[in-house]
């Protein structure tokens, strides 16, 4: 099976959950940024969570599948049609031979995953499919997609077979699965979203009128934002001492503050290490609302204790896996 | 805190959170070959001693991060998984003996082109630092430094050794993009950026060389422990060894 690219949108990558385990190589995890769709993206059509699937920003690709082919589409609505047919989200769905994916006006969210069943089978690097824009690592040739890019699909698993059998067998088949996953594990993105953050561990070095502008303060998403992070504008905020640090790790969700005072979110591409001070931490059952808010959107920020952070990292992981035991129990045999 | 003598191996650690994933353990908080030796050693303790749940360990000049997953830390939810890590890594902490001495991985030289366009922030330094350009080069190239972690971006040496006189602030605002080789201070650091990417650090001049190459089988060309001097070269010589690299 061949995925092949008639037009590739503003930016479309493939991404999988990333390459953990080279950090000290300095190497980023990268991955999905809204890690949280592709998981589901790749459950509905019978895939392990971590298939290679496509990141879609804001303009969508216009694709063609040489074969039938089960997909999914999760994460932002960017008017998704098939053959010309509006397609809903969250929906396995049967592409027949020859069929044509394209998107239309987004209308809510920033960047839409599309799994296929099998996957999108390129080749590992470093143990992962992830695309590392910035060091043209992984992915398709380590860079994003172009016309005329040949994608190829592994095979579809069991699971994704009898999936397929229920949306292609009998004389009512239709191209979309009347069934879809509750709507903790599909939100819709939000404009302007409520981003929840613990203290960075250099909390204590902004002023106490920083600090309190950075919880009650909206602060804009600029037009420098990319997979790295978000830059954004709002109230200065200012430290109280000019110390240097040393740089030392940061991760996903990382506030970072340099001395101009305007603060930076780091995402799934973001550098391993860094020294500017780390005022806060979005926490990780937020970064699908952070991944899907776009440039000229604002972010409001609240603060969490580290224990309710993790009750609710700990709830979206077992609605995860409470969603891969059903499919797996519906469609296994 | 003071200086720590570098032949006592216990360094004061501590311990926090880096958001709901992470914690940091903290050694000390001067940039030094013991600090170095005390985290490489934890790290490789960990390594052989993991908990259930741990993902990835990332050293940097007085820290270890230690990532995690909070769903197996916890044992799907059955324990706080932040107090269960935080415990976990307690306890291998009073475990993990001393350092050993590790075997140097061997000098490196690093050829720089320093000034001009290569080096926009040299004048910057000297003025900050009251040294004449000249002065900062002498002393940029005089030390043989540590390569304390790969971090950053791919292949990016963090290096440890600058000549104190040398320390300048980083820029208010980091600049929207490097590019590869440049030579960067940045407080009591110096490294070379080894990817264009943004970055606050001071430019005073840049390398021919590449210092990362995913096509590569070890893609970094430089690893931690390894020591490296930095050889002053002309923009004749930087072009003529761009010649012969690429």
């Amino acid at each position: 099976m061949i995925i092949s690219v008639l037009h590739p949108g503003l930016l479309t990558t493939v991404q999988d959950l990333g390459r953990p385990g080279y950090q000290q190589a300095g190497v980023a995890v990268g991955g999905a940024l809204d890690a949280g769709a592709l998981r589901v993206a790749n459950l509905l059509v019978g895939n392990p969570d971590g298939a290679a699937g496509l990141e879609i920003t804001l303009q969508g690709p216009r694709l063609r599948f040489d074969a039938g082919c089960l997909l999914a589409l999760t994460g932002a609505n960017l008017s998704p049609t098939l053959n010309g047919q509006p397609l809903q989200l969250h929906r396995p769905t049967w592409a027949p031979a020859g069929a044509e994916l394209a998107f239309g006006a987004p209308r809510a969210g920033c960047r839409t995953y599309l799994a296929v069943a099998g996957g999108v089978a390129v080749a590992p690097v470093l143990g992962s499919r992830a695309t590392y824009l910035r060091a043209g690592l992984g992915g398709w040739h380590g860079r994003a997609l172009r016309a005329d890019d040949q994608l190829p699909v592994g095979a579809p698993s069991a699971i994704g077979q009898n999936i397929i059998k229920e949306l292609t067998e009998n004389q009512f088949a239709k191209s979309q699965a009347s069934w879809t996953p509750g709507p903790r594990l599909c939100p819709v993105p939000r404009r302007s979203p409520l981003i929840r953050a613990v203290r960075g561990p250099e909390y204590g070095q902004f002023a106490a009128a920083s600090q309190q502008a950075f919880w009650e303060q909206p602060f804009a998403i600029t037009a420098a934002a990319d997979r790295m992070g978000y830059r954004l504008q709002g109230p200065a905020l200012v430290r109280l001492t000019d110390a240097e640090l040393l740089s030392s790790a940061v991760t996903f969700g990382t506030v970072q503050v340099p001395p101009g005072g305007q603060p930076i979110v780091l995402l799934a591409d973001r550098q391993t290490t860094g020294g500017y001070p780390r005022l806060a931490q979005a926490i990780t059952a937020d970064f699908g609302a952070l991944a899907q808010a776009a440039p000229g959107q604002a972010l409001r920020f609240r603060e969490v204790p580290l224990a309710e952070a993790q009750a609710l990292y700990l709830a979206q992981e077992r609605a995860m896996r409470a969603l891969q035991r059903g499919i797996g129990l519906r469609f296994a045999h | 805190m003071n200086q720590t003598d570098p032949s006592l191996p216990a360094l004061p650690r501590q311990l926090y959170p880096l958001g709901d994933a992470a914690v940091v353990v903290q050694f000390g908080d001067v940039i030094s070959p013991a600090t170095h030796a005390a985290i490489r050693a934890f790290g490789a303790h960990l390594a052989q001693h993991p908990f259930a749940g741990l993902r990835e360990c990332v050293p940097a000049f007085t820290t270890l991060t230690v990532y995690y997953d909070p769903w197996l830390v916890s044992d799907g939810g059955r324990h706080p998984p932040y107090e269960t890590v935080a415990a976990a890594l307690r306890e291998r902490l009073a475990a993990v003996g001393p350092p050993a001495a590790t075997a140097s991985a061997g000098l490196v030289e690093i050829p720089v082109c320093y000034g001009g366009a290569w080096g926009p922030d040299l004048a910057f330094v000297a003025r900050y630092t009251g040294l004449s350009a000249a002065e900062v080069i002498a002393r940029h190239a005089a030390p043989e430094y540590l390569v304390h972690m790969i971090g950053f971006a791919p292949g990016f040496p963090y290096l440890g050794g600058l000549d104190a006189r040398l320390a300048t602030p980083r820029l208010a605002q980091p600049r929207p993009r490097v590019p590869a080789g440049t030579v960067g201070i940045a407080g009591p650091q110096t490294g070379v950026y080894s990817l264009p990417t943004p970055g606050g650090w001071q430019l005073i001049g840049r390398t021919p060389l590449r210092l990362f190459d995913a096509a590569w089988a070890a893609p970094s060309l430089l690893h931690a422990g390894q020591h490296l001097r930095f050889v002053p070269i002309s923009a004749a010589e930087y072009a003529h060894t761009q010649q012969h690299d690429y």
